[in-house]
């Protein structure tokens, strides 16, 4: 690579002007503040973190993390996710706290980027982490609560998919119980959203008629409440029911908090993070690109780190968010003009006194002494 | 326009097949690409606002979001792999990626191939336990073997007309490309009954596979 101009700066990353920062911020605040009033505590941990825990524990793949070497040639990891990381906390330092835990962040991740600009290399999220309940009750609670973030940060058109990664791992060792590589290859598919691969590695396989149809139909699995049903019809195997029963249950609770008309169920989805055991789901709001949220259930994280439990979450994902928010949202708040005070040296102490009466009262006040501009 | 679909449509060879099969499933959309240059053409009668597009751009309009949905052959997804829907296969400007060269060809020391498609040229050589160097040309890559740039190519062949002309043979076929229908991952959920619609009616319309 060249030797870098001064104005530049590595691609991926990006300044943040008072404007984008403003945004920023009152996305952070909305969000945590939702968390909060659900009971969810606020936590930091580091950005660097040792390959071998969290780097090896996060889902992001390998030629994603940004690594580094210590003094000592530990290779480290800048942190990809916050799921990871707080799953170390819970099994280390909060070890001894009961569960069901409740926390909640807002932190910069970074992933190195794909080839192309557009994806950025450090981003903010803001998320929580329903640890040590596998209650269906728990799934519905997270959803609600991410639900509840992105309407208090202002979006109020959008969708949420709602998925089961049982459901598919079911459906698949059902069907082709010799697992290996056809099985990789579907899901392949599926992860790269491949519906035309998918047909045709289906129509391809050596298997009966019956399968292939079985196969086929699970495409169709996207819609209302219905969609359970026909995913019932389609095969009668243990992991496909019991994944079945617990997003009816799911739907059933979030009925109860008012925002089943906001979900949409896809049983074709296969979750982008490769720890997810559970049900899986994610956030699309009007006019943007890119889903604005997305989370799941992982029961088998944890018990890396030591402290073996159910657990669930989501993170939104809030540089996104910043654009698709429009800046006047947030304008009525702040939006109150400074008040500049003119001062010269005969009447500082009055400037500065009235300054400070003024900020107590909440106004912004800019102080400047204009006798002696050079 | 929350009811409007936007379609990023590649320019060109593809847009009059593509055009066709819309208006073989009822959607009046012009024949032909409009002369006036305009990029963005608006077609009411469809509900559906055109983005006419260079072919290898349209996964990209559609990944940002700019487009809903978008027609583009299975030869530039593969070589852009972005992350879209790929909803449909239409069956339309059928040909074939294949692997081209001399017919007096024989393996040689340092193997290079020429091709548009770099992507897609080298991990198909990956897969076949080869190493070779790919050289990325932007046209004529017939060219390539006939001034011993490379000494085999990776191109589409859709008769195999200027391989004859040139003296070239496939030594291999690839694999078959058709046009796909593409959607954004939003889209795909903020407007999934207009996109499911179109594919719906696309779906009805499409010839049915001939073997190869």
């Amino acid at each position: 690579m060249t030797k870098p101009r001064m104005f530049e700066k590595p691609s991926g990353v990006r300044d943040y002007l008072p404007e984008a920062v403003r945004k920023l911020r009152y996305i952070e605040r909305e969000a945590l503040h939702t968390m909060e009033c659900w009971g969810y505590k606020q936590i930091i941990t580091p950005t660097m973190e040792f390959y071998d825990t969290v780097g090896t524990a996060s889902s992001t793949s390998d030629h994603k993390l940004f690594k580094l070497l210590n003094q000592r040639g530990t290779t480290m990891v800048l942190r990809s996710d916050m799921t990871a990381p707080i799953a170390r906390v819970v099994s280390s330092l909060l070890g001894k706290e009961p569960f069901p835990i409740r926390l909640s962040y807002h932190a910069n991740v970074f992933r190195s980027m794909e080839e192309e600009a557009g994806r950025e290399a450090e981003f903010y999220q803001t998320g929580a982490e329903l640890v040590g309940d596998g209650a269906p009750e728990a799934d519905a609670e997270v959803i609600a609560l991410a639900i509840a973030c992105l309407k208090a940060t202002g979006i109020d058109r959008f969708k949420v998919a709602l998925g089961h990664h049982g459901y598919l791992q079911g459906l698949f060792e059902y069907t082709l119980p010799q697992g290996g590589e056809p099985q990789t290859r579907l899901k392949q598919c599926l992860v790269q959203r491949d519906v035309v691969g998918f047909r045709e590695q289906v129509s391809a396989l050596t298997v009966t008629a019956e399968q292939k149809e079985r196969l086929e139909a699970v495409l169709q699995l996207r819609g209302g409440r219905s969609v359970l049903a026909a995913a019932r019809g389609i095969a009668d195997e243990p992991a496909m029911e019991a994944s079945l029963l617990h997003l009816e249950q799911v739907w059933e609770v979030l009925e109860a908090y008012g925002v089943s008309e906001h979900i949409v169920l896809d049983l074709t989805m296969m979750g982008d993070f490769s720890y997810y055991t559970g049900m899986i789901f994610e956030g699309y709001a009007a006019e943007m690109g890119f889903p604005v949220m997305s989370g799941g259930r992982y029961d088998n994280l944890l018990q890396q780190f030591g402290r073996s439990a159910p657990a669930t979450g989501f993170a939104l994902k809030t540089t996104r968010i910043m654009d698709a928010i429009s800046s006047d949202q947030q304008d009525n708040e702040r939006g109150a003009a400074a008040t500049i005070i003119h001062y010269d040296e005969l009447c500082r102490r009055e400037a500065l006194t009235e300054a400070a009466r003024l900020r107590a009262e909440g106004r912004i006040v800019i102080t400047q002494r204009v006798d002696q501009l050079n | 326009m929350q009811d409007w679909l936007k379609v990023a449509m590649p320019k060109g060879r593809i847009y009059k097949q593509a055009s066709a099969l819309f208006r073989e499933a009822g959607l009046s959309v012009p024949e032909d690409e409009d002369d006036s240059r305009k990029l963005i053409i608006d077609v009411p009668a469809a509900q559906m606002q055109f983005i006419m597009a260079k072919p290898v751009d349209v996964p990209t309009y559609v990944e940002y979001g700019v487009a809903d949905v978008g027609i583009v052959g299975k030869d530039v997804l593969m070589e852009e792999s972005k992350d879209v829907y790929e909803l449909l296969d239409l069956g339309i400007a059928r040909c074939r990626m294949s692997v081209i060269g001399l017919p007096s060809w024989k393996p040689v020391i340092h193997l290079r191939v020429a091709t548009k498609y770099p992507n897609v040229a080298s991990q198909y050589f990956r897969e076949q336990g080869q190493q070779v160097e790919v050289i990325k040309l932007n046209g004529s890559i017939e060219l390539a073997p006939l001034i011993g740039l490379a000494d085999r190519i990776v191109d589409m062949v859709e008769t195999g007309k200027t391989l004859k002309e040139n003296g070239l043979v496939e030594l291999e076929e690839m694999f078959g490309i058709t046009s796909r229908l593409i959607a954004n991952r939003v889209s795909y959920r903020m407007k999934n009954e207009l996109i499911q619609g179109l594919c719906d009616r696309l779906q009805a319309v499409i010839s049915p596979q001939v073997t190869l």
